[in-house]
């Protein structure tokens, strides 16, 4: 909003991180910001969505039914059974479905009229899922159903390498799955979201700069901005569907892995 | 206007810092949501597939039960038009052989009835010829005398001569017949 006020006085401010700070709702001083309230309206809508469709489920599924069973089938089948395995993924069909739902919804945020704010792209929200929910859960189960030590084992000495290798794996090891997992998978969802929509606003406020304040033929320019805004709006639309896809695989696929007797 | 972007770029806090109440909130959305998926949306979708595969598995089951039924079924129809079949033929047999039997016994009692009716008649043919060639003796006789007498005019009176006369006389005849037979 910033850079448009300063847009208007005839110098063409882009957007940036700062952007992405938008001002409490109701006024200077209150809490709530937009993200907030889109990160507690996408868990409703979920949410709203799974009780509705399964409140009358029959045998035979209505269309609405059927696009609910879609939704479950593909995390419930697709993503955490390919990635822990038929014989571990039930009790994890909650965690994973509601991972890939809950980012999927928050980043398609991104692309719906007037809301129009991926709220994966303020870090506190994907980090939130990784470091605090992923994170904990892949290590408890793990240690869980190998004991602490047995665990431990399993993913810091892989079996099968010769015994020097281990000298150079286990530091590597451990600091991928311990200190870096957690990290990446809400930094991979964040700079995409971040990124995508920086972009989409780079071209929406560039064309309506050009179309405002530029003279002459820089006018017609403002058509190539906008269509290049529509054309990476479905880009977009794209990358957040595969974003939150990404993000439930590698969910799951670090709590197959912690689970796996052998990695 | 830069140094204005600038303090405003400051003032942000980097967008690779997270914003503690942010994680707070989302971590409790999220939780609340896993809550509810756990606890209603999955078990439901659990329970309808466990049914669907029930009611598959049961389709199944019943369909090949029907299919079993069926091909019992239709053994025992093969089986019973095939004894029905033999049946007929054999009743077929049968009244053949009963027709042939009952032929052959008509035709024989036909047989019979034709000879007994043939001997019949032979035999009464026969009697009446006995019948006629007794009264025309006795006719001719009694001509005879009575032509004899007219012609004699003399009445015999005398049974036995008179009886002895006429056996004479048709014994002569007789003769003179055969003799006449033999000559020519």
């Amino acid at each position: 909003m910033g850079a448009l006020v300063s847009a208007a006085g005839g110098e063409f401010n882009p957007p940036g991180a700062g952007s992405f700070n938008l001002p409490p709702l109701f006024g200077e001083g209150t809490f709530v910001t937009k993200p907030m309230v889109l990160v507690v309206l996408s868990a409703v809508i979920i949410a709203a969505f799974f009780l509705l469709a399964t409140r009358k489920l029959s045998v035979v599924p209505g269309k609405f039914q059927f696009a609910a069973e879609s939704v479950y089938d593909f995390g419930r089948n697709n993503i955490a059974r390919e990635q822990i395995g038929s014989q571990d993924f039930r009790p994890f069909i909650p965690l994973i479905l509601g991972l890939f739902t809950f980012v999927l919804v928050n980043n398609i945020f991104g692309i719906i009229p007037v809301v129009q704010f991926p709220t994966f792209s303020h870090i506190g929200f994907p980090l939130a899922l990784s470091l605090l929910v992923v994170y904990p859960v892949y290590h408890i189960v793990g240690m869980r159903r190998h004991g602490v030590g047995g665990y431990l084992k399993n993913q810091l000495l892989p079996a099968g390498v010769p015994k020097p290798i281990y000298l150079l794996l286990t530091p590597i090891e451990f600091f991928q799955k311990f200190l870096m997992n957690p990290i990446t998978l809400a930094i991979r969802v964040f700079a995409a979201m971040f990124a995508g929509h920086l972009i989409l606003m780079v071209f929406a406020m560039g064309g309506e700069y050009l179309l405002l304040e530029a003279g002459g033929v820089l006018k017609a320019g403002s058509a190539v901005a906008f269509a290049f805004a529509i054309v990476l709006t479905f880009v977009e639309a794209l990358i957040q569907v595969i974003q939150a896809y990404v993000f439930a695989v590698l969910s799951a696929g670090y709590i197959g892995a912690a689970l796996a007797a052998d990695h | 206007m830069l140094n204005k972007a600038m303090i405003l770029a400051a003032e942000e806090p980097s967008p690779v810092l997270p914003h503690v109440g942010e994680m707070i909130l989302g971590l409790v959305a999220f939780l609340i949501l896993v809550w509810v998926l756990w606890k209603y949306a999955v078990p439901r979708f659990e329970k309808l597939y466990e049914e669907r595969a029930a009611k598959i598995e049961g389709g199944i089951e019943k369909a090949e039960k029907a299919q079993a039924e069926a091909e019992q079924a239709l053994e025992q129809y093969k089986a019973q038009l095939a004894e029905a079949r033999s049946e007929a033929a054999k009743i077929r047999d049968d009244a053949r052989l009963e027709a042939e039997t009952i032929k052959a016994e008509l035709r024989t009692e036909a047989e019979q009835e034709a000879s007994r009716i043939v001997a019949q008649g032979e035999a009464q043919l026969q009697q009446q010829r006995a019948q006629l060639v007794a009264e025309l003796r006795a006719d001719l006789g009694r001509n005879s005398v009575a032509l004899a007498s007219r012609i004699v005019g003399e009445s015999l009176e005398d049974e036995a001569r008179r009886r002895g006369t006429v056996d004479r006389f048709l014994a002569e005849l007789d003769a003179g017949a055969d003799g006449a037979g033999a000559r020519n």
